[in-house]
C-alpha cells in the first residue's frame, strides 16, 4: 500500500503521554513514529535497554507502553528480544498462540554501540525477526552526558571535556549501521527527522515487516546533551542531513541504497553552530578543527557514495 | 516402566530435559556443562523435541535470553559452568526480582582465577544470594531426580522463582554410572503444561515487566520477593513427595546418613557425600558414632531443620568447596553455624575448606576429619574452626 | 487482570506490590500528570489549521490527539511544553511564549 502522512498520523498512538522523558526529547519521537510502522492491529512486544527511554517510560507503576514490554538490562536488549522470539516460535510450533507478533527492541547508542554491542551483534546474526532500533542521540545521556562510541569527534562531552589540553572527544564515531550492514541482514537502514518523517516511517515499516533481522539507526537530537534550544530539533536533524553528517540510506539484502542526495551539500558548520557541544570549535584558532570535521564527513559521505554506487 | 541405564550426569541431565520438552533453550558451551545442550541439539535436530533451541554468543545473552523467553510465556531454561555464571550474575538477579520461574542446569566448576576446569562449588556459592532456589545433586540419579521436579518446584504459584540444578563438574556430569530412569510419559505428565499467569504474549492482555522502582518501592518490592522463597522450603518437600510415587526415590531438604545416634557428623554438598559415606561407614563398622547431612537445599537455606537434624551432635565439621575469604571459613559454614547459633546449640562446629579446582577428596581424609572432631570433643575445644583439607603446607 | 494502579502509591505495603513488580495491562503513564512540568504552554488557533498533521509527529509526549484524520485539542495535562510543534506548523496556528 502507497505511504500516506495522514494515514500514518491517524493510526492509533502506541507511546502514551505520561512518561518522564526530558521536554523536547528525540528519543520519543523517534519511538512513536517508529511505532507507526506496525500495521493497525497488529500485536507487537516492545524491547528495551536500560537507558533514559526505560527509566523514563516504564517508573513504577507506570507504563507508557501500549504494548507488551520487556526491559531487561543495559548490555542486552538483542538477547532479550531473542528470547522473546524465541519463545514465540516455540508456542506457535506447539499451537499455543494463533496471534501475529512482532519485535522491536529501542535502546540508545550507549546500550547499542558500546556495552550492547555484542548481544547485538548475536541477535542479528542468528537473524531473529526481529528490529533493533538504536535511538541514536551519540551519547551517555542518561547517566549525564558522557562520550559513547556514537559520540562525534571533537563533542563536548562530560568525559570528554574540552579544556587547555583538548578540544572535546579525540577520536570519529563508529559508523555502526555500516557495521551491522557487514553482518548480512535483510534490513539495515539510516535516518532522522526530516522530510515530515516519509524516510522514517517507510524504513520503519520495511524494517518490522522485513523477515528475519533490521536494524535501524535514527539520529535522535538531545536538547540537553547537544545543547541547542529544544524547538530547534526539526532544523538540527535537517542540517545533520543537508551536511550529509547524517546521510540517508538503506542495505537491503546486502545492496546499499542511497535515499536522499542533497541538491548542495552543506558545510559542515552549519550543523555545528546550532549546538553548544561544538561551541568551541567556533573560537579564533580552531579553523583546522572543522576543517578535519569536515574532511572526515566527506570522506564518509564519499564511502557512501561509492558503497551505493555498486 | 522405569527404564536401567548407564549414565553420565550431563546425559541425565539432558534426558530429563527431552523429556521436560521446555519450549526455549538458550545455551552458550563451557566445560564441564557443555555436553547438556550438545546432547539437547542432537534432540533439537531430530525432532525429539519442540523446543527453540537458541545458540547464543555469550552466556549473558543465555540467561537474557532466557529471562525473555520466560517473561514472554515459554517454559525455558539454559545451562553452565563457572565463569559463564559468574558472566551471568547480574542477569540472576533479575530473573529472581520478575519472579520468573526458569531453570538453570549447573555443572559446578572452579572460578578463575587461576583458570581451573575441574569442580568446586565457588560458582554457584558466588550466586547463592541472588534469590534462586538451589538445589545440589550428589551422583547422576540426583541430578536427574533434580531435574525432573525443577519446574514444578520453580512454577508453583506460591515460589515463582528461578532454579538452580546443582551437579559437580566431571565428577557428576562426566563419570557414567548406573540410574533409573523415568519413562517419557511419566516425566511429561509429572511436569505437566506450563500456564503463566501473566506473560508478554498473551493475547488477552499486554504486560509490561522490568520498571525502574525508586526508593519508595524498592525495598517493599525485595521484600515481596522474599515471601517466595518462604514458600519454597515446603514446595520443595511436597514436589519430593509426589516425586517419591512415581519413582520410588524419596527426597528432602537434605540427606541424613546414620544420624540416629551420631556424636560427630559432617555436613557437605555434592559428589563428595559418597566418598564421606564411605568413610562413615568405615568407621561406624569401628564402632564409632559418626554420621554425615548431605544438603540438598542450599537456598532457601533449611537452617532450622539442620540445627533440629544436628541437635544431639557433640562436634560437626562443615566442608564448604568454596572459599569465602572472610578470614572464618566458607559460605555452608557460615550458614551452619549462624543455624547453630541460633538454636543455641552446644556442638563444636569447624568449617574445612576442601576440593578446590577439582583437588581430589578421599576417604581417609575424611576418616581424618571425623578422627578430629573426636579429638575436639575430648578436648572440649574446637581450636581453630577455619581449617583446610588436603593442600599442601 | 489488568492492574489497578491506583492501588500502588508509594505508601503502598509490600503484600500489596504486583508480583515480580510486572503491571498488567498498557498505558498507565496516563494517570501521571507531566503537565505540571512547565506553566508555558503552545496555544492552538483552530481557525488558522489546515489538519496537515505536521505537528503530529514531532511530539514527544503524544500529546496532539487525532480522530478521524483531525488533530484535536492539546493534552495540557501531559504537555511540557518543549515547543517543538510551533515550529512544525507552516500556518502560524500554534503559538507559544518565547518560541518563534
Amino acid at each position: 500500500m502507497a505511504y500516506n502522512f495522514k494515514e500514518t498520523m491517524n493510526k492509533p498512538e502506541r507511546l502514551a503521554p505520561g512518561h518522564r522523558m526530558c521536554a523536547g526529547c528525540g528519543g520519543t519521537i523517534a519511538v512513536r513514529n517508529v511505532l507507526r510502522g506496525l500495521h493497525e492491529g497488529d500485536k507487537a512486544v516492545i524491547g528495551n535497554a536500560t537507558g533514559c527511554l526505560e527509566v523514563s517510560t516504564f517508573t513504577y507503576p507506570y507504563t507508557a507502553w501500549e504494548d507488551s514490554y520487556i526491559h531487561n538490562a543495559f548490555e542486552n536488549a538483542g538477547a532479550t528480544m531473542s528470547g522473546v522470539e524465541g519463545a514465540y516460535n516455540a508456542l506457535k510450533r506447539k499451537g499455543k498462540l494463533d496471534e501475529t507478533y512482532k519485535f522491536i527492541t529501542f535502546g540508545g547508542d550507549g546500550g547499542t554501540y558500546d556495552i550492547g554491542f555484542q548481544s547485538l551483534s548475536g541477535a542479528m546474526e542468528r537473524n531473529h525477526d526481529m528490529v533493533y532500533v538504536c535511538y541514536d542521540n551519540g551519547a551517555y545521556m542518561n547517566t549525564g552526558i558522557q562520550r559513547s562510541s556514537a559520540t562525534p569527534m571533537y563533542a563536548d562531552t562530560t568525559t570528554t571535556p574540552v579544556g587547555s589540553e583538548s578540544n572535546g572527544k579525540p577520536q570519529n564515531r563508529k559508523d555502526l549501521a555500516a557495521v551491522i550492514a557487514a553482518h548480512d541482514i535483510p534490513y539495515v537502514a539510516q535516518t532522522t527527522f526530516v522530510q515530515n518523517f516519509k524516510d522514517l516511517h517507510i524504513k520503519s515499516e520495511k524494517a518490522i515487516y522485513t523477515p528475519g533481522a533490521a536494524f535501524l539507526n535514527i539520529m535522535a537530537p538531545c536538547p540537553r546533551g547537544w545543547r541547542y534550544d529544544a524547538p530547534d530539533i526539526m532544523e538540527i536533524c535537517k542540517l545533520g542531513v543537508e551536511t550529509c553528517y547524517w546521510p540517508l540510506f538503506e542495505v537491503v539484502e546486502g545492496k546499499w541504497i542511497l535515499n536522499y542526495e542533497p541538491k548542495k551539500k552543506l558545510p559542515i558548520e552549519e550543523f555545528l553552530c546550532k549546538q553548544g557541544r561544538f561551541k568551541h570549535l567556533f573560537k579564533k584558532g580552531n579553523e583546522h578543527l572543522i576543517e578535519a570535521f569536515q574532511k572526515e564527513v566527506d570522506r564518509r559521505w564519499e564511502e557512501l557514495q561509492f558503497r551505493c554506487s555498486k | 516402566m522405569a527404564k536401567r541405564e548407564r549414565l553420565s550426569g550431563n546425559e541425565a541431565v539432558a534426558i530429563a530435559l527431552r523429556q521436560i520438552n521446555p519450549d526455549v533453550f538458550p545455551a552458550f558451551p563451557i566445560t564441564p556443562s557443555t555436553e547438556i545442550p550438545q546432547y539437547f541439539s542432537t534432540f533439537v535436530a531430530n525432532g525429539q523435541v519442540d523446543t527453540e533451541f537458541i545458540p547464543v554468543e555469550s552466556e549473558h545473552s543465555s540467561m537474557s535470553a532466557t529471562i525473555g523467553a520466560s517473561a514472554a510465556g515459554a517454559r525455558a531454561l539454559t545451562a553452565t559452568s563457572s565463569c559463564g555464571l559468574a558472566y551471568m550474575w547480574e542477569e540472576l538477579y533479575i530473573a529472581a526480582s520478575n519472579r520468573l520461574p526458569l531453570a538453570l542446569a549447573l555443572v559446578n566448576r572452579a572460578l578463575s582465577g587461576p583458570i581451573n576446569i575441574n569442580c568446586d562449588h565457588s560458582d554457584s556459592m558466588g550466586a547463592r544470594d541472588a534469590g534462586w532456589i538451589q538445589i545440589y545433586a550428589e551422583n547422576n540419579q540426583e541430578a536427574y531426580d533434580n531435574m525432573v521436579q525443577a519446574f514444578r518446584i520453580a512454577e508453583h504459584k506460591d515460589v515463582r522463582l528461578p532454579i538452580m540444578i546443582c551437579q559437580d563438574g566431571f565428577i557428576t556430569s562426566h563419570a557414567v554410572e548406573n540410574i533409573e530412569l523415568l519413562d517419557d510419559d511419566t516425566v511429561k505428565n509429572f511436569v505437566g503444561e506450563y500456564e503463566p499467569e501473566n506473560y508478554l504474549l498473551n493475547p488477552k492482555e499486554t504486560m509490561a515487566v522490568g520498571p525502574y522502582a525508586i526508593t519508595d518501592y524498592y525495598m517493599e518490592a525485595k521484600r515481596n520477593q522474599a515471601e517466595g522463597m518462604k514458600h519454597a522450603v515446603d514446595v520443595v518437600k511436597v514436589i519430593a513427595k509426589e516425586f517419591a510415587t512415581i519413582s520410588g526415590r524419596e527426597y528432602g531438604l537434605f540427606e541424613e546418613y546414620r544420624m540416629e545416634d551420631a556424636e560427630t557428623a559432617i555436613v557437605i554438598i555434592g559428589s563428595a557425600a559418597g566418598t564421606a559415606k564411605d568413610a562413615v561407614d568405615a568407621l561406624r563398622e569401628k564402632g564409632e558414632k559418626v554420621g554425615l547431612i548431605k544438603i540438598r537445599l542450599y537456598r532457601p537455606f533449611p537452617a532450622d531443620e539442620l540445627a533440629q537434624a544436628l541437635q544431639n551432635v557433640k562436634a560437626v565439621a562443615i566442608m564448604d568447596r568454596a572459599e569465602g575469604y572472610t578470614n572464618h571459613g566458607g559460605p555452608l559454614g557460615a550458614d551452619v553455624m549462624s543455624a547453630l547459633y541460633r538454636a543455641k546449640a552446644q556442638a563444636f562446629a569447624v568449617n574445612y575448606i576442601y576440593g578446590l579446582g577439582g583437588r581430589d577428596v578421599r576417604v581417609e581424609d575424611i576418616e581424618g576429619v571425623f578422627e578430629t572432631l573426636k579429638q575436639i570433643v575430648a578436648d572440649g575445644d574446637a581450636g581453630e574452626t577455619y581449617r583446610y583439607l588436603g593442600v599442601r603446607e | 487482570m489488568a492492574t489497578d494502579i491506583k492501588n500502588l502509591g508509594v505508601k503502598t505495603k509490600w503484600q500489596d506490590l504486583t508480583e515480580g513488580m510486572i503491571i498488567v495491562g498498557s498505558g498507565t503513564s496516563k494517570d501521571f500528570n507531566t503537565g505540571e512540568w512547565s506553566s508555558v504552554k503552545p496555544e492552538f488557533i483552530e481557525e488558522k489549521c489546515k489538519q496537515c498533521l505536521l505537528c503530529v509527529p514531532v511530539c514527544p509526549d503524544s500529546c496532539i490527539p487525532v480522530k478521524d484524520m483531525k488533530r484535536g485539542a492539546f493534552d495540557l495535562e501531559h504537555c511540557k511544553g518543549c515547543g517543538i510543534c510551533v515550529k512544525s506548523c507552516p500556518f502560524g496556528a500554534i503559538t507559544m511564549e518565547g518560541v518563534k
